[in-house]
């Protein structure tokens, strides 16, 4: 697969369809790549694709969409909707884009197999629907449904909602999963005390260090509220009640209706808060009061808050639901 | 050296948090961090890394440095209580411990702060051996024995005992505080912890960063280092977060902020990342405008600026949280191993 | 805990009380701040080319250099340009306002070794003779201890000279003193010197057995430099300041370092060939 995407970057910057490619490098690990740029067919040899490459690379493009020339990204299906998303925010440029689409059987969680008992991970091997991982004090074997990230347990399915080619690993009728809002609707049931409670203890570990936000591709602004001076509403410090009151669910509100549950944010998060949570609260809202509704999936459609029909639920509700 | 065993570790922990102030590691929902022992604290002495490092018990995330108050014209200044009381920071590995002394040269050194150097002198460190240690791990890189941690108190999990042995006077006064709990080691026990600090030496030679060569890294490799062209592809990905400065034991920038409390103004301190846009911001510019050269400024800081003022000793004990933690898989191994003078 | 400096370690990161006891409109978004303690005494001593913080609590803190002279027994005081939120607070406090002050903080220019019995030539752009204007009051205060003084000042305007009267009415009249003044533009009413300071230096054509001392915006000290080498000049002869975003003023917070240099500690004063040993990031 990997020589397959290394050929045609390849391809393409020798034809001078594009100047630059968005990818992953290999790490000094079999497990842990970084995403990179290459601008060169030589640096490619360092090109790597495989389970390890979750991170999403839409986001870069609003950098490298403001470059000279074309820059040839691989997006997995759920990347596709965070780059359609900003280009209906007009924060990156199609046509600066050549995108391809790869495929992907759910990327791997390497935090998920050391919960799982690895320890001193030597190297990880992926082999068909498991995982072998060596390790120094004992080797394991996981199947890979047990050890992928959160996000891929609610898949959007294997469609590529934007792309200029498709990979050959690209599978488009790979279904939807179901049950991505269970977790949600738990926290719906629970009391409103239970429900703080919850929050307060999650949202407790934060250590204000900004990833979930820095990598989300829907916080796209130039500069973030939190970090104006010029305003009140700068807050660099770590104090409690800030971040369990106030800077998640904020954020939460300010990605609303734009969030495409890409689930950076959680994968990113080095206190692995679930932050994915927040969001899916306000898609399962938004879907139950506008119609269902998928940030992403196209690049013109109004969005249902900013959006006003006669259908529209009325404000009431919100008193209601208290 | 004296011994308890594992299962009466919470009674002496008990006297103690009833006693003073003590921080040691809490699992919360799945995350272990340093925390305030309570009575309800899952305290977790296995878990290897702390997502945060034992750091902010000397240096908090954030802290009032004084208040403010102004009657029409008159401003009056109250400067924040010092740290006055003895606390105890129980569980530290090697590598956080050696972090204190890499605070301690920018901190003490003249003229100290005031309010770290308080609470270093009433903190009480007692140290854990690694009893296994991971592949993110890199201690011995800089020099640092997992296996004969430094600290007030070293201790060693051996079996279902703790053996711990005072380093300090410090130690031996806080050992003399628990003595009820504790017992004499005896020829057995020196054995095991012997035995343990072989196995532990035996796994760090096998660690895969245990001999990563910082040839090309110091004090004077100022010029060709920061002028190296690499930082640009090592720094490409880097987000801009602040995840590897907050995790770091070493990472010491802050910033100084004004908090309006409604009656006056509280001036606080509180962690900074030289990854952030705005570290280097001033009303007429900005002397690093890009990424790359914040990149670039955290790991020459760690490895050559700081080596340059301190005599050689590295900004980095190898602890490897960065290693695990980065978003994007960016860390200070890729940093050394891809520039290094020899490679 | 107290802060008076003299029997217990001084917190560094606390500040005293000062007081605003004059305010001078210099230029346009020029003022010059006389501040003293509550009690009407000068608030700490200090040499020429330190730096202090200034407070507004609430508002913010800033790294000022003490444009007075350590001669000057009486008080301190700071020439502030307006251009940025603590500066324009600045510029609408008033007399007998209260400021929180600390330091003093930073290196100082060899006033007491190497510039002792040298000829010396002082260039300062703009908002830039702050720091030269507590040297120049030293050394002419301290008159016998040095040889020759030339002092080349120049700005955008004849409007935007700082510390104008004092210039006319004792540099001017200082013994072995010269004061070469320029503007960047022509100007109504202006009969001397028009054109950059970094030309106008060069068609002074000093001899080189000077030290120089620099200060100005960092393109004028660039260029200055340049044409003093052109004539001769070693950069070892020549002094200049550096200014960096700065927290805690002591080298701790980690913000204004260039290499493994502090500006706030190892500096503002630098020789300027020890300033290309650092990286290139000032």
């Amino acid at each position: 697969m990997q020589e397959e995407l290394i050929r045609r970057a390849k391809e393409l910057l020798s034809d001078g369809t594009v100047v630059r490619v968005m990818g992953w490098r290999k790490g000094d690990m079999s497990f842990n790549p970084e995403p990179a740029l290459f601008e060169s067919e030589d640096s490619l040899s360092e090109f790597v694709y495989d389970g390890f490459c979750g991170a999403n690379l839409s986001k870069y493009m609003i950098k490298l969409s403001k470059l000279e020339g074309k820059t040839l990204v691989f997006l997995k299906p759920c990347d596709t909707y965070s780059f359609n998303q900003l280009v209906k925010e007009h924060r990156v440029d199609r046509e600066k884009a050549y995108i391809i689409g790869v495929g992907c059987d759910g990327s791997l969680d390497v935090d998920a197999m050391k919960e799982k008992g690895a320890k001193g991970i030597r190297e990880i091997a992926e082999d068909g629907d498991t995982v072998k991982v060596s390790a120094i004090y004992g080797d394991k074997e996981f199947a890979r449904e047990d050890v992928i990230l959160e996000r891929c347990r609610a898949c959007k399915g294997g469609k590529h909602m934007v792309y200029d080619e498709l990979a050959s690993n690209a599978d488009e009728e790979k279904p939807a999963r179901d049950g991505r809002f269970s977790m949600v609707e738990k926290i719906e049931a629970m009391d409103p005390k239970e429900r703080f409670a919850f929050w307060q203890n999650e949202l407790s570990r934060c250590i204000r260090c900004n990833a979930c936000r820095n990598v989300c591709p829907a916080c796209s602004c130039i500069k973030c509220v939190f970090d104006n001076d010029r305003y009140d509403t700068a807050q660099k410090a770590n104090f409690d009640t800030f971040e369990e009151q106030m800077f998640h669910i904020i954020r939460a509100f300010h990605v609303a209706g734009r969030c495409t549950d890409c689930g950076e944010c959680s994968r990113v998060c080095p206190e692995h808060i679930p932050l994915h949570l927040l969001n899916r609260k306000f898609i399962k809202d938004i879907n139950e009061f506008y119609g269902d509704y998928q940030a992403g999936e196209d690049t013109d459609s109004r969005a249902p808050l900013t959006n006003f029909t006669t259908e529209d639920v009325e404000p009431s509700i919100v008193q209601e639901r208290g | 050296m004296y011994k308890i065993k594992k299962e009466q570790l919470s009674a002496l922990l008990e006297t103690v948090g009833r006693n003073m102030d003590l921080y040691l590691p809490v699992n919360n929902n799945g995350k272990t961090n340093f925390g305030i022992w309570t009575e309800d604290a899952r305290v977790d002495l296995e878990t290897l890394k702390t997502v945060k490092s034992p750091k902010d018990a000397f240096f908090p995330q954030s802290e009032v440095l004084y208040s403010c108050y102004k009657d029409a014209k008159k401003t009056e200044i109250t400067p924040q209580e010092l740290v006055s009381r003895d606390f105890v920071i129980f569980g530290v590995r090697p590598c956080d411990v050696r972090a204190f002394e890499v605070l301690d040269r920018v901190f003490l050194a003249e003229p100290a702060d005031t309010y770290y150097a308080a609470r270093r002198e009433h903190g009480i460190v007692v140290s854990l051996a690694c009893h296994e240690p991971e592949e993110s791990c890199f201690c011995k890189v800089f020099g640092i024995d997992a296996a004969a941690p430094e600290g007030d108190v070293a201790m060693w999990a051996v079996n279902d005992t703790y053996c711990m042995e005072a380093r300090t006077e410090k130690g031996e006064k806080f050992l003399e505080l628990v003595k009820e709990y504790l017992e004499p080691a005896g020829d057995e026990e020196s054995a095991a912890v012997t035995a343990e600090q072989e196995a532990i030496r035996e796994i760090i030679e096998k660690l895969p960063y245990s001999h990563l060569s910082l040839e090309g890294w110091d004090g004077n490799a100022t010029k060709e280092r920061f002028d190296d062209p690499r930082w640009k592809e090592l720094s490409d990905a880097c987000l801009a977060c602040g995840t590897c400065t907050f995790s770091c034991p070493t990472c010491q920038c802050y910033d100084i902020k004004d908090f309006n409390t409604g009656h006056g103004v509280q001036r606080y301190r509180c962690w900074d990342s030289c990854m952030y846009s705005d570290f280097t911001l001033m009303a007429h510019g900005n002397n690093r405008t890009t990424q790359l050269q914040r990149f670039r400024q955290r790991f020459m800081h760690k490895l050559v600026y700081y080596p340059a003022n301190n005599d050689g000793m590295y900004s980095c004990v190898g602890c490897g949280r960065c290693v695990e933690k980065c978003p994007q898989g960016l860390n200070i191994v890729k940093v050394i191993k891809r520039m290094g003078g020899s490679k | 805990m107290c802060n008076c400096g003299s029997e217990e370690k001084k917190n560094a990161l606390l500040p005293q009380v000062g007081v605003i006891t004059d305010i001078r409109q210099e230029t346009p978004d020029v003022k010059t701040f006389r501040i003293v303690k509550p009690d009407g005494t000068k608030l700490f001593e200090h040499m020429p080319g330190q730096c202090a913080m200034l407070c507004v609590p609430g508002v913010g803190e800033g790294m000022f250099s003490i444009t007075s002279s350590p001669t000057n027994k009486e008080y301190q005081e700071f020439s502030i340009k307006e251009c940025g939120v603590l500066t324009t607070y600045l510029h609408n406090m008033e007399v007998g306002d209260e400021i929180l002050v600390r330091g003093p903080y930073g290196n100082h220019f060899p006033v007491e070794t190497v510039l002792k019995g040298q000829n010396l030539l002082f260039i300062a752009g703009g908002i830039g003779l702050a720091p030269l204007r507590s040297v120049i009051n030293y050394v002419l205060d301290n008159r016998e201890d040095y040889g020759t003084v030339d002092i080349v000042y120049g700005s955008r305007s004849a409007d935007d000279l700082v510390q104008l009267k004092e210039i006319q009415e004792k540099w001017m009249n200082a013994k072995d003193t010269k004061v070469h003044l320029t503007i960047d533009r022509e100007q109504e009413g202006w009969d001397g010197h028009v054109g950059f300071v970094p030309n106008y230096v060069k068609e002074l054509n000093m001899s080189t057995d000077k030290v120089a001392l620099i200060c100005g915006p960092p393109i004028m000290i660039k260029f200055t430099l340049q044409g003093l080498q052109e004539v001769g000049f070693d950069k070892t002869q020549v002094y200049t300041t550096l200014e960096l975003r700065m927290k805690c003023g002591v080298g701790k917070c980690g913000r204004c370092n260039i290499g493994s240099k502090y500006v706030c500690k190892d500096g503002p004063v630098f020789r300027c060939d020890e300033i290309d040993e650092l990286p290139n990031e000032y």
